[in-house]
């Protein structure tokens, strides 16, 4: 296969994933690994090699999208509530979730939190556990608890048919699952260098592609591209370069993203599927790996609005991080009434006001079907980049 | 339908023992806080759900309560222009409006109900109990003062159930953080004997309004334990547990009830004593505070008495058996306190001491007021509202409207609402 056909290739594998909110490559998954479990979880952060170790599919649950027509969520949300949890109710209510064993509800935000408590009312009959990740991140006090958490978890997946808890197979889980976090670092990196040569909207598939497949598949697949990519015949355009902030739980659509990069930007870094790059670096080899995946948790966490701002102030930690992508500037994508997003906005902007970085912001929902107004937003903004370095 | 209700404004001395005794310690309070940069007492602000005041008052400092402060400034007509300042400086339209009310007295001047200046907080304590946001609203505050800030993570009862391990966190977390920081900032040492005192104060105005709350299972009702309930559970809620003022102050408001409940007489309303009980409803979510008298006459004008409801148990759930300093460690007593506020519960432990309220109180109906801008108390509410309307065979009615911004309140359509469901209601008998 030419470079060309295999990353054409590859990404409309990613995009067959994308497209598949009824779970085929799961239930796909089942039929080769009889008797194993798959276990859902919501975003942002999950420890998947957890579930990994139990001998499970962690499977990421991140909502609709804008392929699925809602009828029941409406009926369980009003108008006011973000729209992940309206799509998620929507296909569980119409049976796609029927394959998955269990569901695990992280503490990303109220809404969250409060969907855990929906589930048990309206699916009494499966297994779903909310996972209280500490919001105290010294070892002594969120590490203890976040321990006994975990041990619980891996005690209740094994009580539900998984394999027992196994310090050697959950060691084996975290080397695989930082091998994907490297994998998915030098996407990233090939972005931050030659972003014409991965698109923001592929980038994205090609990172989401791992809520469904089984991870050593998947930094397979990640590598496959990233060595066949300098080949694609694409050439570097005069674009700004763009930090995309605040789509980290809710995901925009395809179309939100290509229109950011067709209205004359790269987007060089962003915080999509924030869960799969959560942890920063390597949990690494350890002979308690339990304690090693929560001692990851406390202290590499990366920064996200979603947990206590304990340590250095986020617009700091967002300046740094535009200095290190070369971004010209930084656009705020946050998905409408989304709290954790929008709260954290007015400190962000004026960190990077002071630093001199430009910005500009929009709202969507997963669902968002008109991006003329994004257009036309992206566009000025690089234009006056262009012209005059500012906004 | 004003015949529920007596239109002469009942008398003074009836009213007004106990809710004078409850201005005047609300004057003082805020005094208090007013010269605190003269007396230099020590200043946190604080949230209402987990609050630690006997704590705070173990180390003499003087507590605020942003989000009672924001509800004030509803009920004063102010919170328009303070959220309106904020979006100006940049705050999303979708997000919580206590934030921005808050904000936006913050940057008016933080001038208090009482139209004394607030005092900056030497300390933020945030207890992290039942909503995210919180620990949001504390982050911007954080930037605006600079000063200290003492986290405290309340684990959510996914499970209904308190665990050995969450307790445990929490004491873990007042001995490692919270402690070390009001010992910091007061120079004071923790003195647990004192704090053991406090809390038995704490206990026996519990007991107290325990009582006043449970009356409402009389009929009629001697009091609203919604509307009139936000007044009783102030005290409470707020600065003076622990203190000898809430002790007399339960003290007097459950002679003053036990004496409407002798002569028979329903609650007090803004419009006098409601005469006629027709219907008993129980309500989930906080009220509206920018338009509150009217809200509460679309129900006492049809004879509508609330006989229990959630939003009164957002500061604890004493009706449910918790007391303070019940165990002997103090310090695990206030971890009990902290996962026990109602929003701190499951949605189905919600749904089950809603059906317990139906069912106990002889509720005819329930009103679930779901609020636009609290993803804490309104995501899951209309699933909620089915299953308690499968539980108890009632049929429930949804409303909407916001605590303190004004857009968010269409008194029409909820009167329409409210007044279409008790018909319902009437016609069901
Ligand atoms: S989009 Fe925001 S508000 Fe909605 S579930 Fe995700 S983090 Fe919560
Ligand atoms: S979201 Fe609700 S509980 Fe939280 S601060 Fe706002 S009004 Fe209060």
């Amino acid at each position: 296969m030419s470079t060309g056909s295999t990353t054409a290739a590859l990404l409309e594998r990613c995009e067959r994933l994308y497209a598949d909110t009824a779970l085929d490559a799961v239930r796909a998954w089942k039929g080769a690994h009889p008797g194993r479990l798959a276990i859902g979880h919501l975003p942002v952060y999950a420890p998947r090699e957890l579930i990994h170790s139990a001998g499970a599919l962690p499977v990421a649950l991140q909502g609709g999208g804008d392929q699925v027509d809602i009828v029941k969520g409406d009926a369980c949300f009003q108008s006011y509530i973000c729209h992940l949890p309206r799509s998620t109710v929507e296909l569980g209510l119409t049976g796609d979730f029927d394959l998955l064993d269990g569901f695990v509800f992280p503490s990303t935000c109220d809404v969250i939190r409060n969907l855990s408590g929906i589930w048990k009312l309206l699916f009494p009959k499966k297994y779903s556990r909310f996972l209280d990740l500490p919001q105290a991140f010294e070892a002594s006090t969120g590490g203890r608890f976040y321990l006994h958490d975990l041990e619980q978890l891996a005690k209740e997946l094994h009580g539900l048919g998984g394999l027992a808890p196994d310090d050697g197979r959950l060691q084996a889980s975290i080397a695989l699952y930082d091998d994907n976090r490297r994998a998915i670092e030098t996407l990233y990196a090939l972005r931050r260098e030659a972003p014409w040569l991965c698109s923001i909207d592929e980038a994205f598939l090609l990172v989401r592609a791992g809520g469904l497949l089984d991870v050593q598949e998947h930094t397979a697949l990640l590598r496959s591209f990233v060595d066949a990519a300098g080949a694609r015949p694409k050439k570097r355009e005069d674009r700004i370069r763009l930090l995309l902030i605040g789509a980290f739980c809710e995901q925009p659509p395809l179309g939100v993203l290509r229109t950011l990069e067709r209205s004359g930007a790269y987007v060089v870094d962003d915080d999509l599927n924030l869960g799969a790059r959560w942890l920063l670096g390597d949990v690494g080899p350890s002979q308690r790996p339990l304690e090693a995946l929560v001692r990851a948790y406390l202290e590499q966490s990366t920064w996200a609005s979603t947990r206590f701002e304990h340590d250095e102030p986020r617009g700091a930690q967002l300046v740094k991080r535009v200095k290190r992508a070369g971004a010209d500037g930084v656009v705020f994508a946050a998905p409408s009434f989304c709290d954790p997003a929008l709260l954290d906005q007015p400190p962000l902007q004026k960190a990077l006001t002071e630093a001199g970085v430009p910005f500009f912001s929009f709202k969507y929902a997963e669902n968002t079907g008109q991006f003329q107004g994004i257009r036309e937003q992206a566009g000025t903004f690089s234009d006056s980049l262009k012209l005059w370095g500012a906004a | 339908m004003a015949e529920a209700v007596t239109k002469a404004p009942p008398p003074a001395a009836q009213k007004d023992s106990s809710m004078e005794r409850q201005k005047q310690m609300i004057a003082g309070h805020f005094r208090s806080l007013s010269l605190a940069p003269q007396t230099g007492q020590r200043v946190a602000y604080t949230f209402v759900p987990g609050n630690l005041t006997e704590l705070m008052h173990a180390f003499d400092v003087l507590p605020v309560y942003p989000e009672i402060n924001a509800l004030q400034s509803a009920m004063r007509q102010l919170s328009a222009g303070y959220i309106r300042e904020a979006e100006r400086l940049g705050h999303n339209e979708d997000v919580c409006t206590y934030v921005k009310c808050d904000i936006g007295m913050l940057t008016k001047g933080n001038v208090g109900p009482t139209g004394e200046v607030l005092p900056p907080p030497n300390l933020l304590l945030l207890s992290y109990t039942g909503c995210f946001t919180f620990m949001k609203w504390f982050e911007l505050l954080k930037h605006e003062y600079g000063c200290e800030v003492a986290m405290l993570h309340v684990p959510y009862l996914a499970d209904g159930q308190p665990t050995a391990e969450a307790r445990r966190y929490i004491v873990d977390q007042l001995k490692a953080e919270v402690i070390p920081k009001l010992e910091k900032v007061t120079g004071k040492k923790y003195d647990e004997g004192r704090l053991q005192t406090l809390l038995a104060r704490s206990r026996e105005a519990e007991d107290n309004l325990v009582w006043v709350l449970d009356s409402a299972k009389a009929r009629p009702s001697p009091i609203d334990a919604y509307f009139g309930a936000v007044y009783y559970v102030g005290p409470i809620f707020s600065a003076f547990r622990g203190t000898e003022d809430a002790v007399a102050y339960y003290r007097e408001l459950r002679a003053e009830v036990e004496d409407r409940v002798l002569k028979g007489l329903g609650p007090v309303t803004p419009d006098g004593t409601l005469t006629r009980e027709k219907h008993r409803l129980v309500v989930e979510g906080p009220p509206n505070w920018t338009h509150f008298r009217d809200f509460w006459r679309i129900f006492h004008d049809e004879g509508a008495v609330i006989v229990a409801s959630t939003y009164a148990k957002v500061g604890g759930l004493y009706d449910q058996g918790f007391r303070h300093g019940q165990t002997d460690d103090p310090l695990e007593s206030l971890a009990d306190y902290c996962l026990g506020c109602y929003t701190n519960l499951s949605l189905p432990s919600r749904v089950d001491l809603l059906e317990k309220y139906v069912r106990d109180f002889k509720a005819d109906g329930f009103v679930f007021n779901s609020i636009k801008s609290c993803n804490s108390f309104s995501a899951g509410q209309l699933v909620m509202l089915r299953q308690l309307e499968q539980r108890t065979g009632l049929p429930g009615a949804f409303i909407e409207s916001d605590l303190v911004d004004p857009r968010y309140y269409g008194h029409a359509n909820i009167k329409n609402r409210i007044e279409s469901y008790l018909q319902m209601l009437e016609q069901r008998r």
